[in-house]
Parts: C-alpha cells; structure tokens; sequence
C-alpha cells in the first residue's frame, strides 16, 4: 500500500508542478491521471484489500458456507485456539512449510544459480542444455505430481529399481508412502522445477550484465570463485533480489504438487502444508469456512514477515542513498 | 450449528446490501468457488431438462448418457442434456453448486450426505414423484431415500456391497476357507503369508486415504453393532470409548498382512496382485471388478462378508453404498425434472444403466436381473439378507470431518499403530467443530 500512496503522490506531485507550463490540459490530465491511479488502486483494493480483511473477519466466525450473511456465527478467537492446541495437523503444516523455506534457500536456489553461471559461460551446446533444464518449468506442477509419482512407485519407479530397493521384506522404499521420508521426497521433485526457474531468471540476469567487469577482474588476477563472488554476484543484486523473493514465495504458496501426491483426501501425514489445510478446510462439502480463514490468516502473517522485511530493507536504503 | 427447515431461504435486509458485496468480494477470494456454475444456458426451455453428471469415469459417462437417450426417445419431446463433470471436483464444488446455478437433477449418494443438503434446504422434495415409483423399491432402500424430515429427496439408481473379495481359484488351489470369524480370517492371513501371498491387498496411496474407511466400518459394525456405528458416524458417541480401541486392537491385527507399498499404491494399483493371484483378500466395494480385463478372470472373482467378530452382532450389517439422483432448489424446468425422475426410478433406465456398468447393482425390486453374472446375483443376495445397510464412512458422516480429521488419523494409524490412543483422542476433540447441533 505504501507504494501505491507513493506512487499517487509522486503522480499528484508531477501534476501540479507541471500544471503551471500546461494550465489548458489541466482537466483533462486530472481526469487522465485520476483513472491511471485510481483504477488500479481500486482493483487492488476490492481484489487483494476487501478478500484479506474479509478473510482475517471471517476467522473468528463459524460459518460452513451454506446459506445467507445471517447463518454466520461470531466466536471469537475460538478458530485460533481449536488450531494452536487441539488441530494435530496444524504444527506439523508450519514446520513442513518453514523446512520447504529453508531447503529452498540452501539448495535448488543456489543450485539454479550455479548452473545459470556455467551456462553463462559459451560452452558446446549451451542451448540445448538451457532448454533441457528449464522444461520442468514449462510442465505444470500437477503433470509434475504425475511424473514423480511414477518416478517414485515403490515396486516399478524409476528410483527403487536403481537402488534395488524393490524388494519387499528385503528392502524396500515407500518414498511417498512414508511418512518420514515422503517431504524429502517431494522436496526433490519440487527442486527440480525450482532450480530450473532460478536457472533461467540469474540466466537472464548474467546476459544483462557488463562482461568488462569480469575480464577486469580475471586481468587483476581474481580466481573464478572471487570473481563470482566478489565482482558477478554484488553486481547482479537487483536480480538476487528477485530471486530470493521468488523462493519466498514459491516456498509459501507450495500446494499443488503435494496436492496431487498425497492431499486431496484430507491431508498425509508428513505432508501436512498451511496451504492444503486451508484448501482441504474451505472447499469441499461441510467446509469449515471460519477456521479454514484462521489457516489463511496464520499464512498471511507468515507471508508478510519475509515481505515486510524487504520493503523495509529496500526504504532504508533508498532513504540512506 | 442452527440448520434452516427445508424451503425456508436465507433472507437479505436491504442493510445488508454493503455487507453482501463484500462478502462477495470475499468469496471470490476462495479458489474454487470460481468452478461453480455451469452450463445451464436453457433458462426456460420447457423441452430441457439439465443434468448434472459426476459420471466422469468411462462406463458411467456412457451409461449416463445412453439413460438419458432412453429418457428422449419415449418422452415425447423432452431431452435431458448432461453436463458432465470430473468425479472429485464434482463433489469438491458440491456447496457452491448447490448455491449457484445448479442443474436440475444432479448424481448424489443416499446417507448422511444427502440429509445434509436436504436439511440445509438446497433439495427440493419429491414425494409426488415417490408416489410414482414406491412400489419399485424394498423398505431399506425407501428408507434410504428420505431424509430426516420424513419427505423424498433421492432417487436411487444402483448399490454395491463392500466385502472381502477373493479369487475362487487360488482358494481352491491352496485349499483355502473362508473364514467364518475374525480369527478364522487371521489365521488365513497367516498361512497366505506363510504361502508366500500378500494377504491383504490393500491400497490407500496418493489422495485415497477413504479406502481405509471400508475396513473400519466393517470392523466397528462386527465389534459394536450397527446402531453404534451409525451413532458414532453422525457425531452422538465418543471416539475415546473403549469400544473403538478394541476396533483399533482388531485392526492392529490385520496390519502385518497388508500389501507391502499399501500406503503408497492406489486401489487400482494395488488390485493387480488379486489379478495376478500374488495376493490373497481386499477389502474393498465390488467396483474392484473394474481392474479385471479378461472375462475369465472376472468369472474367477468372489467375496465374503466381512467374518463375524461379536456373535451379537454376527454379520447382519452390510456396506452398501447407493448412488442415485436429487432435484435442486430451484429447478428451471420443474415439470420435465419430475418426469426424468420418473424415469430414472423405473426399471428401464436402470437395465439401461447397468447393461454398460455392470460393476453395479440394480436397487429396483422390477429390474432385469436375468443377465446377471454369479457374482451378480450373489452380491444382490448379499444384500437383500442384509438387516441394516450401513453407506460408507464418508457418506454416512460428515464429509469434512472424515476427510480432514479421520481420514488423515488413520493413516497415521497405519503409519505407527502404536499411536492408535492418542489419535483416537484427537478425534474425539475436533469433532465439536463439525458436530454442534
């Protein structure tokens, strides 16, 4: 919101200071201007402002979704305190998705990276190569579930027959059927999308890049590990930014995959995600509209901690410079 | 929860206005509620009737459609145009369906899940048509079809009996018997075992944790009696009694046998070793006939009931699942909606049905049952001697309560029997949410 005011104000600004050259015009500007702001500060207020609020109201009711405005019955915090202390699916939701963040950030980003960074580089076939490890991406992620899914078969799948480990009583591996195992085991599937999008933003992002910069740095005597991290990586910050955001909130959003492997029959556990319970408690025949909106506001906070966090960082900054 | 008498609306004052916009606003919000409405273009054609199909599946969307040919060739003008949806989303959608633009007849199952809609006032009653087809239909079956307020809202149109299915040859093979009580069964797993088969076939990977459902109906009614069962479903018993630990106990029995991989495969997946003869028993509905291709093999497929546990109780209660169809709210065509219901409670659609999906049964008293294969007749049987016909976990209950809290507390249970106390617990303490009244 704190950008869109901004915005306004620098447009207003602009309006007025340049009324005084153009005083003809001014109606018709103010009209033009006044639709350029308000329409979409209007969509984003009925669209993303309206639902939010509504949403965090709606958590402290009960309401199964039936029937007029009238059949909604406020319980105060009752949602809250039925998910903190009696949901056995709650705590393990939110600790699936903080693992899903930090698995995120340690290996299928700087994974994406490393392999943009080679592929920078013009080595045979490079093309094809871009175009191999990007196509997960273009695959959507319930065709992913799919793949895996076979991919992770226990008797036929590709994984336990390379291992051997196809062999019941002897040994045997239920990779999505386990409850210990099957996050890790999604968590791979999902890299494998994942470090394939990095790959193809820092890819972008490297092209863009001055190369006189690097051929400085290589003149100076830098190894190639410096050179990344000392030269590419501190120029290329806008892009590290993008990219971390992107994790962020891919990792918050995870649903689909798990969806398709385990989640739409209630949930499995050990993939138990905020963003399934949310779905599984609001769609479906008896929903449970109030509690599933506590869900959704338990995710909202959790969103805007990494959010607010870099707005901040970036006004700061901008501020300081 | 307060839950409206049938017919009476929710009403809007004019203050509510604001609020109804954003509540609008705010539904739109949630993903889904997008998919509602549907192709009901024929507003007011009095020849249409619209159907709302979850028929997605080959054989039933066939089948569906070749009844509601049947249905225009001897209606006199009236057609019925079917607007198919994928099975699952189908009931994902269900509420905002209802409350949107609903087709006039729709597919639905008897049980708790239609009083549900009933109660809600979303069904539009059919006693007039009933006085029509009453004299189709045995008592359980008229039962079925009212709900709590004594009025008819479903028509029923087939039913399937869960049991243990087996392959007639591979018992006789092995010398096997069917057991006649839990032990008996055990102690056949047991020696399957030892016989290097996978006792139980079972499987309840990926999103089919319902398939656990089956063997713990079966269980709960062989222990505790159907009126238990059915009490315990519709919220009115705890799930901390000590009477389901000893289901739990039961079931703890059965889990050493189960299929390697169970919490990884599909059914369908998992129904391959009952065709293959590398597996022993399934518990499951008489659909997993759908998994034999060969006619020789299907002829080779037989059940027994689930064995006896509690002499009380014998076997007298039988799983028996009726699909059928309900009128919404608000039909367009009121009218025609009544004749095709009319018809599809007669005999003719449902030898219609059944001539292409024939992993079902015929609950009309009137229907042709002399193309019957053995296993057929055996299952009509089964459940005409039926004293009480339990639906199915999640149709005899609340769904959301079975899917988002019994359903994942099983699966653990498979996971780590030894949980069994806690998790029962833990149901026992979300049920208040769903269950209030």
């Amino acid at each position: 919101m704190t950008v869109i005011t901004d915005a306004a104000e620098n447009v207003a600004g602009a309006g007025v200071s340049g009324s005084r050259r153009v005083r003809r015009l001014t109606g018709r500007d103010k009209i033009v201007l006044g639709l350029m702001v308000g329409i979409p500060t209007l969509l984003h207020v009925a669209l993303v402002w309206v639902p939010t609020l509504v949403s965090v109201l709606l958590s402290f009711s009960s309401w199964d979704g039936i029937g007029g405005l009238a059949t909604i019955k406020f319980v105060g915090v009752q949602n809250y305190v039925t998910m903190f202390t009696v949901s056995p699916t709650f705590w393990p939701a939110v600790q699936h998705n903080v693992i899903w963040l930090v698995f995120f950030v340690l290996l299928p980003t700087p994974f994406g990276v490393f392999l943009a960074y080679q592929l920078d580089k013009s080595i045979r076939f490079t093309r094809f190569y871009q175009t191999a490890i990007f196509l997960p991406v273009v695959i959507s992620a319930a065709v992913t579930g799919f793949i895996w899914q076979t991919i992770y078969d226990p008797d036929n799948g590709l994984v336990n027959s390379i291992l051997g480990t196809n062999k019941p009583g002897v040994a045997y591996i239920e990779w999505l059927g386990d409850s210990h195992l099957n996050l890790w085991a999604v968590l791979i599937a999902a890299s494998w999308k994942q470090a394939a999008y990095i790959m193809i933003l820092y890819l972008a992002g490297l092209k863009g890049a001055d190369p006189s910069l690097r051929e400085a740095a290589a003149l100076d005597g830098a190894s190639e590990w410096q050179t990344f991290t000392r030269v590419t990586f501190p120029a290329l910050k806008p892009i590290n930014i993008i990219i971390l955001v992107v994790t962020i909130i891919e990792s918050l959003r995870a649903f689909d995959l798990v969806y398709v492997v385990a989640g739409s029959n209630g949930t499995k556990p050990g993939l138990e995600l905020l963003s399934i319970l949310i779905a599984n408690n609001i769609l479906g025949e008896s929903s449970l509209v109030g509690y599933g909106s506590a869900l959704a506001v338990i995710l909202l906070v959790i969103s805007l901690v990494p959010i607010l966090s870099y707005v901040f960082q970036t006004f700061r900054k901008e501020q300081q410079s | 929860m307060a839950r409206p008498r049938p017919g009476q609306l929710p009403t809007l004052d004019r203050r509510s206005v604001l609020k109804v916009l954003l509540a609008g606003a705010g539904l739109a919000a949630v993903p889904g509620l997008a998919a509602c409405g549907s192709g009901g273009s024929a507003a007011s054609d009095p020849n249409t009737v619209t159907f709302g199909s979850n028929g997605s599946d080959a054989k039933p969307k066939q089948a569906y459609q070749a009844v509601l040919d049947a249905f225009a060739k001897q209606s006199g003008g009236l057609t019925a145009k079917p607007n198919v949806q994928d099975h699952n989303a189908f009931q994902q959608n269900i509420n905002s369906y209802l409350q949107g633009t609903p087709d006039d007849v729709f597919t639905w199952f008897a049980g708790y899940r239609m009083q549900f809609f009933a109660n809600k006032g979303l069904l539009h009653p059919i006693d007039d048509v009933w006085d029509k087809i009453g004299g189709n239909f045995p008592q359980a079956v008229k039962d079925l079809s009212k709900s709590t307020d004594g009025h008819y809202y479903f028509v029923p149109i087939y039913n399937y009996p869960w049991g243990v299915f087996y392959r007639k040859s591979l018992f006789a093979e092995k010398g096997y018997e069917v057991p006649k009580t839990f032990d008996d069964l055990i102690n056949l797993a047991k020696k399957m075992q030892g016989d290097g088969l996978s006792p139980f076939v079972q499987g309840f990977g990926g999103g089919e944790s319902w398939m656990l459902l089956g063997t713990f109906d079966y269980l709960n009614m062989r222990t505790n009696g159907y009126q238990f069962h059915i009490d315990l479903m519709h919220g009115k018993e705890s799930w901390a009694d000590p009477k389901i630990k000893s289901v739990m106990d039961s079931w703890k029995r059965m889990l050493p046998y189960y299929t390697p991989g169970a919490s990884s495969k599909k059914w369908e997946d998992a129904s391959a070793a009952l065709v293959n003869k590398t597996g022993g028993m399934m518990v499951i509905g008489m659909f997993v006939g759908q998994s034999f291709t060969s006619q020789a093999d299907q002829d080779d497929l037989d059940f027994f009931a689930f064995p006896e546990i509690n002499s009380q109780y014998g076997t007298t209660a039988v799983e028996a699942p009726m699909d059928g169809f309900l009128l919404s709210k608000n039909p367009k065509n009121l009218d025609g909606s009544k004749k095709l219901l009319e018809f599809l409670g007669g005999a003719a659609a449902e030898d219609t049905y059944l001539s292409i999906d024939s992993s079902n049964l015929a609950v009309n008293d009137k229907a042709d049952t002399s193309k019957y294969g053995a296993l057929q007749k055996k299952a009509v049987q089964f459940i005409a001697d039926a004293k009480d016909l339990s639906q199915f976990g999640d149709r005899d209950s609340d769904p959301g309560f079975i899917q988002n809290v019994v359903e994942p507390a099983f699966a653990q249970f498979v996971q780590s029997p030894n949980t069994s106390d806690s998790l029962l617990t833990q149901i026992q303490s979300q049920k208040s949410q769903y269950f209030q009244s």
